[in-house]
């Protein structure tokens, strides 16, 4: 095999001075979350790694993850495919097809044992010996184990891989189930939503390039950087919802306002995710912004815990004993009586899937 | 004896598609198979649950033409529920339909198709001062046109090839006799691969905008999420609509400068490839974008109807509402009927799961047995072929003056006839073209939605019905569209507040069908019949015919029910 340059020569290639090239590096850092102060490692890594070889596979699902990867603003798709990762294999974008790609996952498998990262779109039907996908006349539930076995990590592509997603919801007519299920003897990197934003995509990547090492995970497997806080901790509606101001229905007064969605089902109280924070397409918007309470696409069996426009649970104001319903009647006697708007958060319940991480 | 070609991965698709060819003595394609291999069973999730809940749910049977299973959801569940939304609405779900057409077969065109035609390492040998020089002549009017431009480009490529990581471009057919552009047309188009990626993560920001993310923007039964109030920060308001517009100028320019020109300049080296894939002849379109509520099918602007056996002359009326037209077959879908059945109306009910397909891992499939995930639908017991192609030539045949003009300028600049629309050519040129027509609508529906709000009408949302305390014990509906790949119904049947059954046929169900009891083929399969391949060994010329229908199998592939589940009677009111 010839040479393999670093991201840093690809990038002089491409005729990108040495100041934009610290200033994309400095833009990456912030992008995961980092301080100043971790940017030299960053610049070292551009310089001097070879890139990564990468097999992405897909499974059961709907390729939104691929599509919401090459929606990345920072860095884009073009530097992170030509420039960042060698992305060996991914039939979404491959050039070629049929034995020949297929040739290329075993010789990767080879060739980088125990140094390549499987990336997993989608996930397995286990019913009936795996009928239910196959790709070269083979059941993606063995291309799955075949291609984990020699990977130095996975990482799990939105709630198909993470959590089993719409085939796994109710009756999961396939025995669709998450990589977890599946492989469990190789660390996983399990990076939720449906699809995930694009920036955490190319963010967790990137770290891997970066820092040499996988980011910390929480006990869902999940990067604690992208998914360590709720939705509705850092949502812009937040203090509506504090205020008790609400949208009782579409294009409502309360609605063209901007008010907060929670009688509208939101999840955001229940949901982990940087949905509120990084938002979505470089930061336009997010379904919150735009109106729409957050379905939580990013927990587990989101799916089977709806009906989504049902809210998730009454808030219960110590003292009061009030609801939303009451809430806003109440605020008067709330401002009078002092009580911090932040502990009525605390008591937001999500009773029918009470599993939050922390617990 | 005959040659099998088998090509599975088939890669650049949504999902996964098997192809199996049948190759004469001269490598001429003398019987072909597709089968999808892939299926997971979203109609049977649905059942039980809130219909509101349900455009949900669909939109994730796709990712790539996220969007249009949300919005013939929503539709349908308005259709059963008697909703009209308001005028907002219908624009704002207009524009979105339009973003996702124009994203979509951009993409197709640059990241999934090109790479059929354009051969990577070739760009290696190009000129860049005679790149840019060709560059102009292509499009005068697109700036990035330097012999500078093209030399970084180059270089980029160059370094990327010695690197010796050639990624998602190693083991492919470079060099491969079909390859026909010179150096400079391929650095051209490479350099135009890499502006399309860069692009269109652009654009869907409209979809950020109204729906909140992209993939998978939000919708509403009843109208859009997204208030308008021009006197708010905090919902629909000028800074947002400039964003849109200003998207919308941008996309103006990528498709009549980019695109277009990129799509007739390549197409002019391949002659031969008006004269493969033609298929089964046979097209239909249900119809789409409308001016004055669902209901009024004479006003959208994708008129709807049926061509059969490639005649201009005549446009036959096609009604998604009428169950006498569609029928769905299974004889060579790994399905069952009751008591041996092989053809029923969609809603007559359904089937069994039943693989009766080789035990993994396989070689071959057996084209006289059931191979597919497959079913066949059929008009009127016709095979039939749905997408841009379709739509092109229903518009062109029923004397829509637009269609026409830019599907005669296309012919005119190639030196052909309406008879080259018959190809596989003719299918990749008519995606390019009504990319054409709808970018412009783009801007036709937003300048709508500004007079909208200018004579003062801000609504987005018909709220009356939005409580199921409000729905009758019993209702039934459907909603159509048509979406980037082609015709594409949604029927559901509500009972007691919940989704007693839903169904959908897709448009890659009627392009991917296997051979119906008939042995009638479907539409890819009867596109590659009769095509020569050059190598065998390496099947470029079987990628271009499958690319040029921009396959979505996980669409495809969703179909009915599992083991034995009986589903009940819709029918449409």
């Amino acid at each position: 095999m010839a040479s393999q340059p670093s991201t840093y020569d690809l990038i002089r290639q491409h005729g990108i001075d040495r100041r934009t090239f610290l200033n994309y590096c400095t833009r990456i850092t912030a992008a995961m979350g980092l301080g100043a102060a971790v940017v030299p490692d960053v610049v070292a890594a551009m310089e001097n790694k070879p890139r990564i070889p990468v097999i992405w596979l897909h499974g059961l699902e709907c390729t939104c993850c691929s599509e919401s990867f090459i929606r990345s603003a920072h860095p884009i798709a073009q530097d992170m495919i030509l420039n960042m990762i060698s992305l060996d294999y991914d039939d979404v974008l491959q050039a070629a097809a049929g034995e020949q790609v297929e040739e290329i996952r075993r010789r990767i498998m080879k060739e980088h044992k125990g140094a390549y990262i499987l990336a997993v779109e989608g996930n397995a039907p286990t019913k009936d010996d795996g009928v239910y996908c196959t790709i070269g006349g083979q059941s993606f539930l063995e291309i799955l184990k075949e291609t984990a076995a020699d990977a130095k990590a996975v990482i799990a592509w939105g709630s198909c891989a993470s959590h089993g997603c719409v085939q796994n919801a109710r009756p999961n007519p396939t025995g669709a189930q998450p990589v977890k299920k599946i492989i469990t003897d190789k660390p996983i990197i399990n990076v939720p939503g449906c699809p995930p934003i694009a920036d955490v995509m190319t963010g967790v990547l990137t770290y891997i390039l970066t820092f040499d090492k996988l980011p910390e995970l929480d006990r869902a497997g999940r990067p604690k950087m992208f998914y360590g806080q709720r939705i509705h901790d850092k949502c812009y509606r937040r203090p509506f919802f504090d205020a008790g101001q609400f949208v009782e229905q579409w294009d409502d007064e309360g609605a063209k306002k901007g008010w907060c969605l929670y009688k509208m089902g939101c999840r955001g109280p229940s949901t982990y995710n940087s949905c509120s924070t990084i938002k979505w397409n470089e930061g336009v918007s997010f379904p919150i912004g735009s109106g729409h309470p957050c379905l939580g696409c990013s927990e587990e069996n989101f799916w089977d815990n709806g009906p989504f426009y049902e809210r998730l649970s009454n808030v219960i104001v110590p003292g009061i004993d009030s609801t939303p319903d009451q809430l806003g009647k109440a605020l008067t006697v709330l401002t009078v009586a002092g009580v911090g708007a932040h502990v009525v958060s605390q008591l937001v319940r999500t009773p029918k899937n009470g599993a939050s991480p922390e617990k | 004896m005959a040659t099998r070609v088998v090509v599975d991965p088939v890669t650049r698709i949504e999902g996964h598609l098997r192809v199996e060819a049948m190759l004469d003595g001269s490598n001429r394609i003398q019987d072909a198979i597709s089968s999808g291999t892939m299926w997971r069973g979203i109609e049977v999730i649905l059942q039980g649950r809130d219909p509101r809940d349900a455009w949900a749910f669909c939109e994730r049977i796709c990712g790539v033409c996220t969007t249009v299973h949300a919005l013939a959801s929503v539709r349908c569940v308005e259709n059963s529920l008697g909703i009209t939304i308001p005028k907002n609405a219908e624009i704002i779900r207009n524009i979105m339909f339009l973003t996702q057409m124009v994203q979509d077969h951009v993409v197709h065109f640059y990241h999934l198709h090109a790479l059929d035609w354009v051969d990577i390492v070739s760009a290696l040998k190009a000129d860049p001062a005679a790149t840019a020089s060709l560059a102009r002549s292509v499009s005068p009017k697109w700036p990035l046109a330097t012999e500078g431009y093209f030399r970084d480009i180059a270089g980029t490529v160059k370094k990327f090839v010695e690197s010796g990581q050639l990624g998602i471009f190693q083991n492919a057919y470079w060099g491969h006799p079909a390859y026909k552009l010179p150096p400079e047309a391929n650095l051209m188009a490479v350099a135009h691969y890499l502006e399309a990626l860069k692009w269109q993560k652009e654009l869907v920001k409209i979809h950020t905008v109204f729906g909140g993310k992209n993939p998978h923007p939000n919708y509403v039964v009843g109208g859009m999420a997204c208030a308008i109030d021009l006197n708010s920060d905090n919902a629909i308001n000028m800074e947002r609509l400039n964003l849109v517009k200003d998207q919308i100028t941008a996309a103006i320019n990528v498709v009549e400068n980019m695109y277009v020109p990129d799509l007739l300049a390549i197409a002019s080296f391949y002659p031969e490839w008006t004269t493969y894939g033609g298929g089964l002849g046979n097209y239909m379109a249900y119809g789409d974008i409308p001016q004055n509520g669902i209901a009024d099918v004479a006003k959208f602007r994708f008129p709807r109807g049926v061509i059969l056996d490639k005649n201009l002359g005549e446009v036959l009326p096609v009604d998604p509402t009428d169950p006498e037209q569609i029928q769905e077959e299974i004889a060579h879908s790994w399905y069952q009927y009751p008591n041996g059945k092989t053809s029923l109306h969609p809603w007559d009910g359904v089937t069994e799961a039943h693989y009766s397909g080789p035990k993994t891992p396989y070689k071959e499939l057996d084209e006289t047995k059931a191979y597919s995930w497959l079913k066949a639908p059929r008009w009127r017991g016709h095979a039939m072929e749905v997408g841009p192609l379709a739509r092109m030539l229903v518009g062109y045949a029923s004397g829509r003056a637009e269609f026409k003009e830019v599907v005669n300028a296309a012919l005119g600049k190639l030196k052909v006839g309406p008879a080259a629309l018959f190809s596989t050519l003719g299918r990749t040129a008519a995606r390019g073209l009504e990319t054409q027509l709808a970018v412009h609508w783009l801007q036709d529906e937003y300048d709508k939605l500004i007079a909208n709000l200018k004579a003062g009408d801000s609504a987005t949302a018909d709220t009356h019905s939005w409580s199921p305390e409000t729905w009758k014990p019993e209702s039934k509906g459907l909603g159509f569209t048509e979406a980037p790949r082609g015709a594409l119904c949604h029927w559901i049947h509500i009972k007691d507040k919940k989704i007693d059954n839903y169904q959908i046929v897709v448009p890659s169900t009627w392009n991917a069908s296997p051979k119906d009891g008939k042995g009638q083929h479907g539409a890819y399969e009867a596109a590659l019949i009769g095509t020569p391949m050059a190598d065998p060994k390496r099947p470029v010329e079987i990628l271009r015919t499958i690319h040029s229908f921009d396959p979505c199998l996980a669409c495809a592939s969703h179909v009915i029910g599992p083991t034995g589940e009986q589903l009940a009677e819709v029918i449409v009111r």
